[in-house]
């Protein structure tokens, strides 16, 4: 190496003390050239907000996610949130939140359940359909099998696309679902475009409001909680929920003292 | 209310009421159309901003955008206006007022006399009608200074809030991060955390976590541990020891219920941290964050677009002398600010918080759902560092690993200082010097193997826990 050249990659190193990464995901210890970013460091940046960005603006294949999926029965609801586009969806959160008229039209001519069905599924594309595709539906086949011994009266899964939380609160009702699990992908954020989240809702109603809810994050393999602790958590979460008539911040002061383990990973 | 109405031409324009017409001339605003309250074209929106230039500020002590009886920022805003010191503009509209502004003859001292005459609609009005070159030099000529353990807010300083969150608060995670800061010269508005919980227990670890270390290393700075009002005090009447009080405020008294915050709530916290006397150069102890589109979230808006109700919780604020005051600009997501909006909005945000006499500090900031990038950023950063903000964030490589968001990092402290011969806080210049970490107050030293700052990572804060 060139004298020159050697000099030129000595601007820009890492800090003595980037070691201390081990502490934290921070971004510490970067490196300075004068008092700027380094160049490596800068475009790693660019690069996980481009993931997340991407990520974000990601359309939902619903149909070849419905072929993926391990499902209660064998009809699937294909629903589409009032939000007509991404940019609707982002600009306009109230529309995200309810059916397009067709969906509901969809949901309204079943004939109702002869008895109410306990739990119904719902996938919904959220901030990021590409947690739904990267991990729904391994996550859907442990939940299925943790709840495989108790006596769950499911209803058919519905997918929805440019769909936000509360819109579990429309189809649950429709369905006449005593709960709902919704399975959402999450806001990207730098270090993991692709997390989803579960979101539980006993006796779903539209209006009902987060603090009703209870909300498993961070789910992703890898870097995330696992889908097996996922769906441990989440069937002790249905059967308290069946149990004592609840979701929400009641349940969860309950569940965090029985499983002290989970109460941090699920603030 | 009255009826506002405007020619434009061959055509009139009609605004219900004085909030009718604030909204109509408020630039374009991703919350406001949220809301179905922004103008309805782009002319409309001119139009009503040629109406709001011809209303006479006056106008704003007859007539409130959110009720006397059922608002307690309204009574606050309106019982302690300072008849005597709104006498320089009183006989002005709001378009003369923003030329009274712009004016050579109209300086600091001219600025800082005026603040208390002025009401939180009467700068959300002038704002409306100004761009960000008016808003840039009007903020750049206002100073405002405050001090706890250093001085703040000085003509050609630049501060910065040290903010080493971590997703568990993990003390030597939060350690890491805070040595990080500290080694590129950051940490002089404050260092603060944002908690992973409103735990109690963990509130008071942190509080001691950071007193160590600032009793430790002898910084002439300040903690604050962001956590509820109540739990603050809580931490306090537990022996904590507690720098500042922090709180998140809207510009109504409804958003400040859903909050869970009340004005008596935010005296009482006040009195508590003043009579714990752990300021050495003075005694503003309340940091509060605002942000457009809260009191929208909240569904407390009363009608009255983001960026008025914003300027609210500016008079909510300045009632209680605080330390720092920021907008968390772009936090709350596109459906409020989207894209360039949010570089507008951080002008407006600084602009008139200095006007009403706050030391104004932004968290110039984005999320991922936000059509905005570093680029947009960069350029907000750079305009707010011409305009004087007061302070800005620092966090590691501009990415809070807690609260997911991108915000500024202390690179971005650095270029900001540089670019614009801007210093920290003179106490803070000298401890950095004497560190060996930043010479005159701008230029970073090269970083060393051994730095006495790397031991502040094997503290163990538990020892330290009554």
């Amino acid at each position: 190496m060139t004298d020159d050249a050697k000099r030129g990659s000595e601007i820009g190193r890492p800090d003595p003390w980037h070691t201390l990464r081990s502490l934290t995901a921070a971004r510490i210890g970067l490196g300075r050239a004068g008092g700027s970013l380094p160049t490596r460091p800068l475009l790693e940046f660019q690069l996980a907000h481009a993931r997340a960005r991407d990520a974000v603006l990601h359309e939902l294949d619903a149909a070849a996610l419905a072929q993926s999926l391990t499902s209660p029965s064998d009809d699937i609801f294909q629903l589409h949130s009032a939000a007509g586009d991404r940019a609707a969806f982002i600009a306009r959160p109230d529309c995200g939140r309810i059916l397009d008229d067709t969906s509901r039209k969809l949901l309204e001519k079943r004939t109702a359940a002869i008895t109410p069905y306990d739990c119904a599924f719902i996938v919904a594309d959220g901030l990021s359909a590409c947690a739904i595709e990267h991990h729904a539906a391994g996550l859907l086949a442990a939940i299925f099998e943790k709840l495989a011994g108790d006596d769950w009266r499911l209803a058919p899964l519905s997918i929805v696309r440019q769909g936000r939380v509360a819109i579990g609160d429309e189809i649950g009702a429709l369905l006449q679902a005593r709960m709902t699990v919704l399975l959402i992908g999450e806001r990207p954020g730098l270090s993991a475009p692709d997390s989803l989240g579960i979101y539980l809702t006993y006796d779903p109603l539209p209006g009902r409001s987060n603090a009703e809810r209870n909300c498993i994050s961070n789910i992703r393999e890898p870097g995330g909680l696992s889908y097996a602790r996922g769906a441990h958590k989440l069937a002790y979460l249905m059967r308290e929920s069946r149990r004592r008539h609840l979701s929400g911040i009641d349940l969860k002061e309950q569940a965090a003292a029985l499983d002290d383990a989970g109460s941090a990973e699920n603030a | 209310m009255p009826e506002f109405v405007h020619t434009v031409g061959a055509r009139s324009h009609r605004f219900a009421d004085l909030k009718a017409l604030l909204a109509k001339a408020s630039p374009a605003r991703a919350g406001d159309r949220l809301a179905g309250i922004a103008a309805s074209n782009a002319e409309e929106r001119v139009a009503a901003q040629m109406a709001l230039a011809e209303l006479p500020l006056k106008t704003f002590l007859d007539q409130s955008v959110v009720d006397y009886d059922a608002d307690d920022i309204t009574r606050l805003s309106i019982d302690s206006h300072d008849t005597a010191a709104f006498g320089p503009v009183a006989h002005l509209t709001v378009g003369d007022f923003r030329n009274w502004l712009l004016a050579y003859e109209t300086e600091a001292a001219e600025l800082a006399a005026v603040a208390p005459g002025l009401t939180p609609e009467m700068a959300a009005a002038v704002s409306k009608i100004m761009r960000i070159q008016d808003m840039v030099l009007v903020a750049r000529k206002i100073s405002v200074v405050t001090r706890f353990r250093n001085t703040l807010g000085l003509p050609g300083c630049l501060s910065n809030r040290l903010q080493p969150n971590h997703p568990t608060d993990d003390v030597k995670g939060i350690a890491a991060s805070l040595l990080d800061g500290l080694l590129y010269g950051c940490g002089d508005a404050v260092i603060g955390i944002n908690p992973a919980t409103d735990n109690l227990q963990q509130v008071i670890r942190l509080n001691h976590l950071l007193a160590d270390v600032i009793a430790t290393y002898a910084i002439p700075t300040q903690s604050c541990i962001l956590t509820h009002v109540t739990t603050t005090m809580q931490a306090m009447a537990q022996g904590a020891p507690v720098d500042l009080v922090f709180q998140s405020i809207g510009g109504s008294e409804a958003t400040n219920r859903s909050f869970g915050v009340t004005q008596s709530m935010l005296s009482e916290a006040a009195a508590m941290a003043r009579a714990l006397q752990r300021g050495s150069v003075g005694d503003n102890v309340m940091y509060f964050e605002t942000g457009q589109g809260s009191a929208l979230s909240a569904n407390a808006y009363h009608g009255v677009d983001q960026q008025t109700m914003e300027v609210r919780a500016y008079g909510l604020a300045r009632a209680f002398s605080p330390l720092l005051v920021n907008s968390v600009v772009g936090f709350i997501g596109p459906e409020y600010l989207n894209g360039r909006e949010i570089i507008r909005a951080g002008i407006e945000d600084h602009f008139c918080g200095k006007l009403l006499g706050l030391p104004m500090g932004v968290d110039i900031c984005y999320t991922n759902h936000a059509d905005a990038d570093q680029d947009d950023m960069d350029t907000l950063l750079t305009l707010l560092g011409a305009a004087g903000v007061t302070y800005i964030m620092g966090v590691p490589g501009a990415d809070d690993i807690m609260l997911n968001y991108q915000s500024t990092s202390f690179h971005d402290a650095l270029y900001l200082r540089q670019l614009l011969n801007l210093k920290p806080a003179p106490e803070f210049e000298d401890w950095l010097a004497a560190g060996c970490i930043v010479s005159n107050g701008i230029t970073l030293q090269p970083a060393v193997e051994n730095h006495r700052l790397l031991q502040l990572v094997e503290m163990d804060n538990n020892e330290t826990l009554p």
